[in-house]
Parts: structure tokens; sequence; C-alpha cells
């Protein structure tokens, strides 16, 4: 082994003193197989073969890097997004369901459950599971399936089953308790397709490997539009942060570039109505993982709030715990209001609608200090269809 | 002090009984607030041999939907662990002889300080402490001596899907119990496995001649179902169903006696 980094988790999966695996021992068995096969199956050329034909013929990649010209002129730096929002079924989720869905083949499962927050996740496994002829069942906070409904269509169209998640706050978080509570009662035959890198070792891994793709397609770009394959800045939004594992993976290696996390402020950080657990969190564990969880001075997780359904979660990715503690990236949190207004400015400015979740990353520009000669990529995580409703309802215009 | 004395062996002492355990779990502050001793000791006069506190949680992954509503109206309550160790002072003047132990997760237990919730837990009389989401080898790379320290026992739950290696460490592990959960499931579900399948997992590990007694959990919800459990085991874990009968009674403890008599009678 090679000095720890920040790409690897130790082999107990800590980065730093987060990570690790918190589980019941009904789920044991199931998690320890996923940790003793992922690294070999996902090595296996045959893996990587079947892999790689996906995201590309299937998904859609490379995604484009666009030079968003109008929101670098308005900034006075040089703005590129990476166009994730293009890929099939409209964000990045999918790269991470193609290749778990590949990996639940290989150690003969049948049966797919997932957790959703904004629905994104949920339709990028009902997809696969679509492709794959496998039966899916996804969990979705009941406040989640009214904000985002047009996504429970979407995943009951493509065949699923939504499960409504009504304890709690009815959001991602119990959505999630849902699914490892399925995964409890059907240990043998059912692979959990966890959405984001979250969860007990090896999920923050393992899904930070399948979203490795966004950044190391964005150094190839960078290099090819700017003669290198460094910027100054990498952006994106994070929820538990799968988008940011994948568009910071291939940079966190190389300090000179400032990796920037931007969570969900909601009403305002100590409004009391917020998402911004890296300000408001404390170690603690959530899901399976120690990581900065909100919480009260009993360890009761407390209820989060993000008008986004996909950032709208007490914890952060053990990842980014350790990224948070460790200074690697700044973390900046944008309210409902800001992420609305850069909405309307991405719409209007470059003809591209953002998905909500999305548009707390693109509300940073004017407060990370970039100058004219900075190249600053803003990981375009989603587009916004799904978010009409909302929009509408918060009379963008 | 010789009522410390007394409280080290009391889970073993209660094995010694030429009979099958009845083990009760039930949620500390539920259905109110300050129910949590006169049910504690309305079920040990009724009978039960092995009580279990539930300390609740706001997300019980292992618990079904009876315990996960029990643990939030608890909450709701007040109940945390500094007002759960303040009803417990005292409480082996009323309950002396019944092993007692803490049920609940790990992040409350952290927050409060392992230390702490050990030296609180040991000063009340508690003889044990289940953690369900505490992994083997952190519990004996940084648990293990503070529970040692205080004397208390921790149990571990062990599936169908678990190891025979791993059954013979975690039994090497504690001088208390093997928690044997009776099938696939959170707490409070019923038994859907096809004839045979859980016989055969309960005489598989019966075979193990293991060190410790084994309690069946999950799915145990009546005299019935209890006596079949006891069959391969020497007793038997009742949680979602003593909860189920708590639920809207005028009186608590007199519900919780009622439910031990219906068991065990």
């Amino acid at each position: 082994m090679t000095a720890p980094t920040y790409q690897q988790p130790t082999e107990r999966g800590y980065y730093g003193q987060f990570g690790g695996a918190f589980i019941p021992e009904m789920l044991y068995p199931n998690v320890e197989e996923l940790r003793q096969q992922y690294l070999a199956i996902m090595a296996d050329p045959a893996f990587q073969q079947e892999y790689q034909q996906l995201l590309r013929d299937y998904v859609g990649r490379p995604t484009p890097l666009f030079e968003a010209k109008r929101l670098s002129a308005k900034y006075n730096t040089r703005v590129f997004l990476k166009r994730e929002d293009l890929c099939h079924t409209g964000a990045h989720k999918v790269n991470n369901t193609v290749g778990q869905i590949l990996l639940a083949r290989r150690l003969g499962k049948t049966r797919i459950i997932a957790e959703t927050g904004a629905g994104q996740h949920g339709v990028a496994t009902a997809t696969v599971c679509a492709l794959m002829g496998m039966e899916c069942i996804v969990y979705m906070g009941e406040v989640d399936m009214e904000r985002q409904k047009p996504n429970v269509y979407r995943m009951r169209l493509l065949g699923a089953e939504v499960r409504p998640a009504s304890s709690g706050s009815k959001t991602l978080k119990d959505a999630t308790n849902e699914a490892i509570r399925d995964w409890i009662s059907n240990p043998v035959d059912t692979h959990y397709i966890i959405g984001s890198v979250v969860g007990p070792h090896p999920y923050p891994d393992l899904v930070a490997r399948l979203q490795a793709v966004i950044s190391e397609e964005m150094r190839k770009q960078l290099l090819e539009k700017t003669g290198s394959e460094l910027p100054q800045y990498v952006v994106a939004c994070v929820g538990g942060g799968s988008n940011a594992a994948g568009a910071f993976y291939h940079f966190l290696e190389d300090a000179e570039v400032q990796l920037v996390a931007v969570e969900a402020a909601g009403h305002g950080v100590h409004s009391g109505h917020s998402a911004a657990t890296s300000v408001l969190g404390k170690p603690g564990i959530i899901h399976g993982s120690r990581t900065l969880l909100m919480q009260d001075e009993d360890g009761q997780i407390t209820e989060p709030y993000s008008l986004s359904a996909g950032l709208d979660y007490p914890g952060i990715g053990p990842l980014h715990a350790f990224l948070a503690d460790a200074g690697r990236a700044q973390f900046i949190s944008v309210t409902d209001d800001d992420a609305l207004k850069a909405v309307v400015e991405c719409s209007r400015l470059e003809g591209i609608i953002p998905a909500l979740e999305t548009a707390h990353a693109l509300a940073v520009l004017d407060r990370i200090g970039a100058g004219p000669d900075d190249v600053v990529v803003i990981n375009l995580s989603g587009r916004g269809d799904k978010d009409l409703e909302t929009y509408i309802q918060q009379d963008l215009m | 002090m010789t009522v410390y004395t007394k409280a080290m062996n009391r889970i073993q002492q209660a094995f010694q009984q030429d009979k099958k355990l009845l083990n009760i779990y039930f949620t500390a502050g539920y259905p109110r607030l300050n129910d949590t001793v006169p049910i504690l000791k309305a079920l040990a006069s009724a009978g039960a041999d092995v009580i279990e506190i539930g300390v609740p949680f706001s997300d019980p992954l292992a618990d079904g939907p009876v315990i996960q509503q029990s643990s939030s109206v608890a909450l709701q309550n007040g109940m945390n662990m500094r007002v759960l160790f303040g009803q417990l002072k005292g409480v082996r003047e009323q309950v002396p002889n019944t092993p007692i132990l803490l049920m609940g997760y790990l992040n409350p237990v952290m927050q409060f300080g392992v230390e702490n919730f050990c030296r609180e837990a040991a000063a009340a009389g508690v003889d044990g402490v289940i953690l369900p989401d505490l992994p083997l080898d952190d519990y004996v790379a940084e648990y293990q001596d503070i529970f040692r320290r205080h004397n208390l026992r921790p149990v571990f739950l062990i599936t169908p899907q678990t190891a025979p290696e791993r059954i013979r460490r975690i039994d090497e592990l504690t001088d208390s119990f093997l928690y044997l959960v009776s099938g696939p499931g959170t707490t409070g579900g019923a038994n859907t496995q096809a004839a045979g399948v859980q016989e055969a997992y309960f005489e598989r590990i019966e075979a193990m001649n293991l060190r410790n007694p084994r309690l069946v959990g999950f799915g145990i919800s009546d005299k019935q179902s209890f006596e079949k459990a006891c069959q391969h085991a020497e007793g038997a874990i009742i949680g979602s169903a003593l909860i189920r009968a708590l639920e809207g009674a005028d009186d608590a403890p007199a519900a919780a006696a009622a439910f031990v008599s219906s068991v065990i009678k």
C-alpha cells in the first residue's frame, strides 16, 4: 500500500476518522460479500468492457464540457459546465446505477432496491433494472413523492414499484432507512443500489469510483480546451455528495485545484431550516457510516430542510466529511432563494434549465474569488425538468 | 458493596433456573415519560426473567414500525440518556434480581460518551448492553475494556446468515447470552420462512455447543410462538407485541403485567 490518499479509504473504509461500517448483524454478510468482491469485479476486463460500452452507447458519454461564455462574461472568469444533465435520464446518477447493476448481476442478485430523494437516482435505478430485466423497488419519502411527481411517474412507467417512506420528515433520510430495512428483510437475493457516497463501507468508495468518470473526462477535455488538465476551481453541489465525489475524484491529489462543495442552506444556515451539514453537523453515525451529521445534543438525528429534495439530507458522505475536516475542499452554503435566482440566470444566459440541486453550485460564482484568468468547472449534475412544478410554484418570472 | 458483587452474575444466575426464560423488551419513556420504572417493576413481578430497556433513537434501522413508533413517542415525551439514568437511580432496591439490559443504537451512546454511559449504567445496576450497530471489531478495539471495567456484558446478534466462525468469535466475546435473530426481517415482523428452515437454523446453532445460552428474538409475539421458539433455545425475547399491548392502555404497568401472564401462564 502507498501512503493514504484522499481518494482511497483504508481497508476498513475510513477516510481519516470518517467512514467504517456500523451495521446490524443482519446486514453484515451482504456488506461483507460486497466489500470482498467489489474491487476484483470492477477490475475485471469483462466488467470494464461492458461498463464502458454502456456508458458510451446507453448513457451517452463522454458528456460535453461546455464553455459558458455569457456566465463567464458576467462573473469575469472562465466558466465551463460539465454537462451531466445530458446523460440518459437527465443526471449523473446513471453512471453509478449502470455500474452497480452489472456488479449486482455478477453477485448473483435478482432483486434491486434503492432509495431516492429528488427521484433522479430512483429513475436511474429503474432505468437500468428495465434494461437488465430485474425487479426494482424504490423507496421515496412521501414529501419527496409530492414535490417530484414527474419522477415518480417515470419510475412507475419504467416498471419499478415506488414505496412511500412515511416516517420522520418523509424525505431522503427516511427513504434510506426503509431501503436498509428492506435489505435486512431480504438478505439473500437483493442488492441495494445506494445512490450516493454514503452508507457503510464499501459503498462510499464504490459509488465514488463509479462517478469518477466525470473528473476523468474533465481532465482530458480541459487539456484540449485550455491547454491544461487542471482548472483553478471545481464546483459541485453536495447532498450526500455523489456528483461532487465524481467531479473531485481525479483532482483530489492535485493540491493546486480548489475544490468547492456547495451545500443547501435552506432558509439560511442558522434559521433552523437548513441542510448545511458541514456547518451544523458533528461526528456521528448515520446509515452505517461515521460522518458529519446534523443531530441534537442527545445524538438524535435532526430533520434537515432544503427546497431541493436531492440536498435534503442530514449527513454528507465520509469522503466529504474528511475533505471538510482536512480543509481540502471549501464548503459554501447557498439558500433556497439564491439557488432559485441561479436557475433563472443559467436558463437566461446559457439556455440551460438546471436542476434545483445543481443550481446551488451555479450560485457561488461571485463567492469563490475566481479571477479573469482562472478556469472554473461547475458540475452541471442534472437538468431541471423534474423541478418545473417547484419553479412554477415559486413564480420565478 | 455486596449489591455490586451480586450484580456481576445476574444474567448467568437467571440462566441457572430450570425453565425457559422470557426476555421482555420495552421502550423507555413510553407510553408516558415516567412509565419506565413502573413498567419495569410490573414486568419483573409478573414473571419476566430478563428485561431489556430500549433507549429510543430517531432512526432505529433494525426495528420495525411498532418499535419505531414507540421510540418517536418516547423522544417526544422528552426521553434521553440523562433522563433515563435519573429514572433508574435506585431501581435495584425495587427490582433486585432480574437482569436488566439496555438496548439502543450507537450514536446516542457515542454522543453521551461511552465511558459515561457505562459508568451510569453500572451505577444503576444494569447488567448488559445491546447495540446492534456496534461492529465486533470496533467493540474489541475501543469498547471492550470500558465494558469490562464496569462489569457490563455485551450481547451480540446472530442471524441465519452469520458464518460459524463468526458465531464462535461472538461466543468468546461475552458471558451473557446469544441473541438469535429468528429469521430475515426487522423487529415485530411475522415469520414468513418456509416450514423447517427456522428449525434447521436453530438446530445448527444448538449443535455448535456454544459457551453461552441462546435466546431467540424477532417475530415472537405470544404464548404459542414463545413456546415454539423455546424448543431449541433457553428462552425467547418479545418486544413489539408488548409495545402493542401498552399502546392506548390507561394503566400501562398493569397492561405490561397482563401481557407477561398471557405468555407464561
